[in-house]
Order: C-alpha cells, then sequence, then structure tokens
C-alpha cells in the first residue's frame, strides 16, 4: 500500500536526526552566547497580520471556524518582528532573537524545491548599519563556524546600491523598476538591453557584475558604497576574510532595505542561506526600529557538512 | 577540469556547433568532443554535454559551473536560479504562432468558439503569450513533430521555434505571429559566480572581445 506523502516535504529518520541535532546545538550554542533568546511563535498566524511584512505571497491558507483566513509563515523574520512590537512594545533596544524552526513555502513541481524548511536564525532589532550588520555576520561567521563546516563564504551586497544609483541617474520610477526586476531575476543580458534603451551609463549595467574584496565599492560613485563600506571594516579579520562583495545580490523577499548577504559552499550549487537588514518592517508593525538577521536552511548545511 | 578551470554544461543539437567553436575560441580542447558522438562526459576538459533543455537544471544545480542554452530554453523554464550573462549571438531562430496556409483557422476559431486550440512543446511560453494578449487557448503538450499536431485536426495552430522556415513551409504551415527571438547565452549557477568569480569573469571578458 502507498500512503504518500506531500512533494517537497520529507520523513527524517533517525540517523539524519541524530546529525541534525547536532548542527542545530551547535548553532543554539553560538546565539545563546551571544545573547540572542530563542522564541518560538505559532506556525499559524492571521494572514492579515503577515501580509503587513511585505514577504512571499503565503502558500497555504486556511479558514477557521470564525471565518479568518489563516496561513502558514513563510518565514520567521516577520513572526519575530510582530513579537518585538507587540510583546516589547516598550523595551529598550536592542533587541536579540534567535530562532530553530520550520517554514512553509510554494514550489515549483519537479525542481527539488521543499515546502517545509527548517531554519535557524537570529534578528537583531534596534541596531543600524554599520554596527548592527557588523554584528550580524559575526555572529553568522561563528554559528557556521560552530558546525565544523571550512570552506564557507559570505557574498555581501546591497539592496539600495542600485536603486539609488538609478534614481539619481535620474531614471524614472516605472523603467527602475523594469531595470530592478531584470536584476532579481538574474538576468544581465535583460538588464544590459534596458540600459541601453534607456540610453544610460553603461557602468551602472556593470555595476551588479562588481564582485570581489572590499576595493570594489571603491568603484561606486560618490558615496553609495559607504555604509557597506563601514560595515566591512568593522568586522574582525577572520570574518572579513570570508566575505566576498557582491553588487549583484538581489533577494527575492519584498522587505530587505540595505546590506543584504547569502552564505556559500563549494559544491553546493544553492546558497545555505542569507538575511540582510529590514530597516522598515518594525515600522510597519508600529514600533520603528532599524533591524537585521539572517536565516540558515538546516537541510543544506546538513548538505554541505556531509558531502 | 577545463583550461578555464569551470565545468562547462554545453548542449548538443543545433547549438553544439557554434558552442564547440566558441569554446576552441578561449583555448578548449574540444577535439574529443567532435570526435565522440555518444559520450556524454569529458572530465579532463571540463566539458558535459546534454540535451539543451536540460542545460539550466545542471547549472542551477552547480553540477556545471557555466553552461550555453538558447534563450527559448530560459523563457519556457523562468523562474530557474541562474544568471543570465551574455547573448552570444549564434543560434538565432524564432518562437511562432502558425497555422496551416490558406485562411487562417486559428483566427476562425477564435471568432466562432472564442478559444482556439495550439499545440507546442513550450506550453509555459505559449499560455503565457496567449495570457499577455487577451485571448483564450487550449494548449496541447507534444513532444516532438509539432507540424503533424494542425495537419491531422489536432490542434488549429501551433506554437514553435523556427530557424528558417522551411519545416513549416514543407508541411504547409504559415508563420501568423512572431512571438520572441531567441538567440544562444551564456548562464552561470549563482554560487559559482561568486566562487569562481575570476574564471567566469575571464570568459565573459574573451567573449566581449569576441
Amino acid at each position: 500500500m502507498i500512503h504518500p506523502i506531500p512533494s517537497g516535504t520529507r520523513d527524517v529518520l533517525p540517523d539524519e536526526m541524530r546529525e541534525r541535532r547536532a548542527i542545530e546545538a551547535a548553532v543554539r550554542a553560538v546565539f545563546e552566547d551571544a545573547g540572542y533568546g530563542e522564541v518560538a511563535t505559532p506556525a499559524l498566524e492571521y494572514e492579515s497580520v503577515l501580509a503587513r511584512g511585505l514577504t512571499m505571497p503565503p502558500a497555504y491558507r486556511v479558514l477557521d471556524d470564525h471565518g479568518n483566513a489563516l496561513v502558514l509563515r513563510t518565514d520567521m523574520t516577520v513572526p519575530i518582528a510582530r513579537v518585538a512590537s507587540t510583546r516589547y512594545a516598550n523595551a529598550e533596544p536592542p533587541l536579540r532573537f534567535s530562532y530553530i524552526a520550520n517554514a512553509y513555502r510554494q514550489v515549483r513541481p519537479h525542481r527539488g524545491h521543499m515546502r517545509e524548511l527548517r531554519q535557524a536564525g537570529i534578528e537583531l532589532i534596534g541596531a543600524a548599519a554599520p554596527h548592527g550588520t557588523a554584528e550580524v555576520l559575526t555572529v553568522l561567521c561563528r554559528a557556521l563556524e560552530a558546525t565544523g563546516l571550512r570552506d564557507f563564504r559570505i557574498g555581501l551586497g546591497s539592496a539600495s546600491i542600485v536603486p539609488t544609483l538609478l534614481e539619481q541617474a535620474g531614471v524614472a520610477p516605472e523603467d527602475r523598476e523594469r531595470l530592478l526586476h531584470e536584476l532579481v531575476t538574474r538576468d544581465f543580458v535583460g538588464l544590459e538591453r534596458e540600459v541601453r534603451r534607456l540610453g544610460l551609463d553603461e557602468r551602472i549595467a556593470r555595476v551588479p557584475l562588481l564582485r570581489g574584496g572590499p576595493e570594489v565599492l571603491e568603484q561606486l560613485p560618490g558615496d553609495a558604497g559607504r555604509l557597506l563600506r563601514e560595515s566591512v571594516g568593522l568586522l574582525a579579520p577572520e570574518v572579513r576574510d570570508r566575505v566576498i562583495i557582491d553588487l549583484g545580490l538581489a533577494r527575492d523577499l519584498g522587505y530587505y532595505t540595505g546590506a543584504i548577504f547569502e552564505v556559500y559552499a563549494p559544491g553546493l550549487g544553492q546558497p545555505l542561506g542569507g538575511g540582510g537588514r529590514y530597516d522598515e518592517l518594525l515600522g510597519r508593525f508600529g514600533r520603528p526600529l532599524p533591524a537585521a538577521g539572517f536565516g540558515l536552511s538546516v537541510d543544506r548545511l546538513h548538505e554541505a557538512l556531509t558531502r | 577540469m577545463s583550461a578555464l578551470g569551470l565545468t562547462i554544461a554545453v548542449p548538443r543539437g543545433a547549438l553544439m556547433t557554434g558552442t564547440l567553436e566558441l569554446l576552441d575560441g578561449l583555448g578548449v580542447d574540444t577535439s574529443e568532443v567532435r570526435a565522440n558522438d555518444r559520450r556524454l562526459l569529458f572530465e579532463d576538459v571540463g566539458i558535459v554535454t546534454m540535451r539543451p533543455s536540460d542545460v539550466p537544471t545542471y547549472v542551477e544545480a552547480g553540477a556545471a559551473d557555466i553552461g550555453i542554452c538558447g534563450k527559448d530554453v530560459l523563457m519556457e523554464q523562468a523562474g530557474r536560479d541562474v544568471y543570465e550573462l551574455l547573448d552570444l549571438g549564434y543560434g538565432a531562430c524564432t518562437m511562432v504562432l502558425a497555422s496551416k496556409a490558406g485562411e487562417d483557422p486559428a483566427a476562425e476559431a477564435l471568432r466562432r468558439l472564442g478559444v482556439m486550440r495550439v499545440a507546442t512543446k513550450y506550453p509555459r511560453t505559449a499560455a503565457r503569450y496567449f495570457e499577455d494578449t487577451g485571448r483564450q487557448a487550449e494548449i496541447v503538450e507534444v513532444k516532438g513533430s509539432v507540424e503533424l499536431a494542425p495537419l491531422t485536426g489536432l490542434v488549429e495552430a501551433i506554437v514553435d521555434l523556427t530557424a528558417t522556415g522551411t519545416t513549416l513551409r514543407e508541411n504547409g504551415l504559415v508563420v501568423r505571429e512572431e512571438i520572441a527571438r531567441s538567440t544562444a547565452r551564456l548562464i552561470a549557477n549563482p554560487v559559482s559566480h561568486k566562487l569562481r568569480a575570476k574564471e567566469i569573469d575571464a570568459v565573459l571578458e574573451a567573449l566581449r572581445a569576441r
């Protein structure tokens, strides 16, 4: 007899569970030691509340017995923003939270996407760039090292540099959106075509291709790269050596405002996780505070460690 | 590993010759690939050969660092997490809507029934095109010789890729609309794009300087 489970979900058996627990214990100890208290929030939330966070549309929606629309959370960042602005409405910032929890996403068929993913991460609320960004990157590095992962790198970019450059170049909002769409879909051919169509400086099309050491920030006009440069300047050498500046980095979540980053391990074709600054998200829940955080995929981390 | 220090996904079929010439120009020794029609993996030169529509799959997963495939494949597989780095210019072809010569049976079906049946190997590209142009179409996915479908009365029209239009003509079909143009593209895995930045940029620079 066949009793299937939904595609994009899986059973974890004792051998893997033991290894997964070890990974989670290692990162949890780092989070705890850095002052990030662990929280748990309901997997189900009101759709209207999570929608405030401008995150990806929920994949799973149910109606409760009163007709309220409930959704399964797509990440932990928005629920923690809700917790910070309601349970900690009067607490003195900065606030430090960590989590190891499941999130639920849409999948495309036959692409190996997961519907249910286990994430471990932190949120630092009330600490602005560059210090807040540097702290989050430092905890990220320590957590990855604690799991025993060796050759990982962190790609560091910005959600605001390219939009700001386009704005300064006088590109109209609707054209800006088209250019940014090419960037988010990683279509550099389309980006170059749009840049040419609009008669923009072709150097703008090359900005997202810039990546390397902190020196690539020098190639930006004006002080566009200042905040990122300052964040990198605050990092200890062992963290800074892990960082690759990447101005083409674009994450598909709507709430990022400044620095964004992703974690790479050699041999793994997709990032292990990532994060960034979301300085406007808390304001959408009524407590305007700058914030940053990251989430790591426990499954991919496990894959990187066992391959 | 190749002279480029990268694993390259090379499409078999129409784009293969152009791609191997391109790689020759970059200093990759492709003689073994040319001499051997059945082998798929050429580890010492870092080349893996495959069906064109599989190239994004291997590159997205990181099984190849970079790859070459048609824009048509990327359009059909929209949402793949790969970087589209360069328009390579060769392998030009056009995605078209075609139907039997004479009075257009597709237009007739649309007028009379409000919907037309369309056969294609590119169901997502076709569906998106009809949505964008505000027409109702019932998409029938076929795996080969799409030209057969309108001739047997399975459908009123087809959406297919054509380079010269010869096959369409020989089967008594005419192009009604041009949907999109396609050429070969260089794509890269997003993680390789960071971790092998130097190697990938060297390839890009050499190709831009062609």
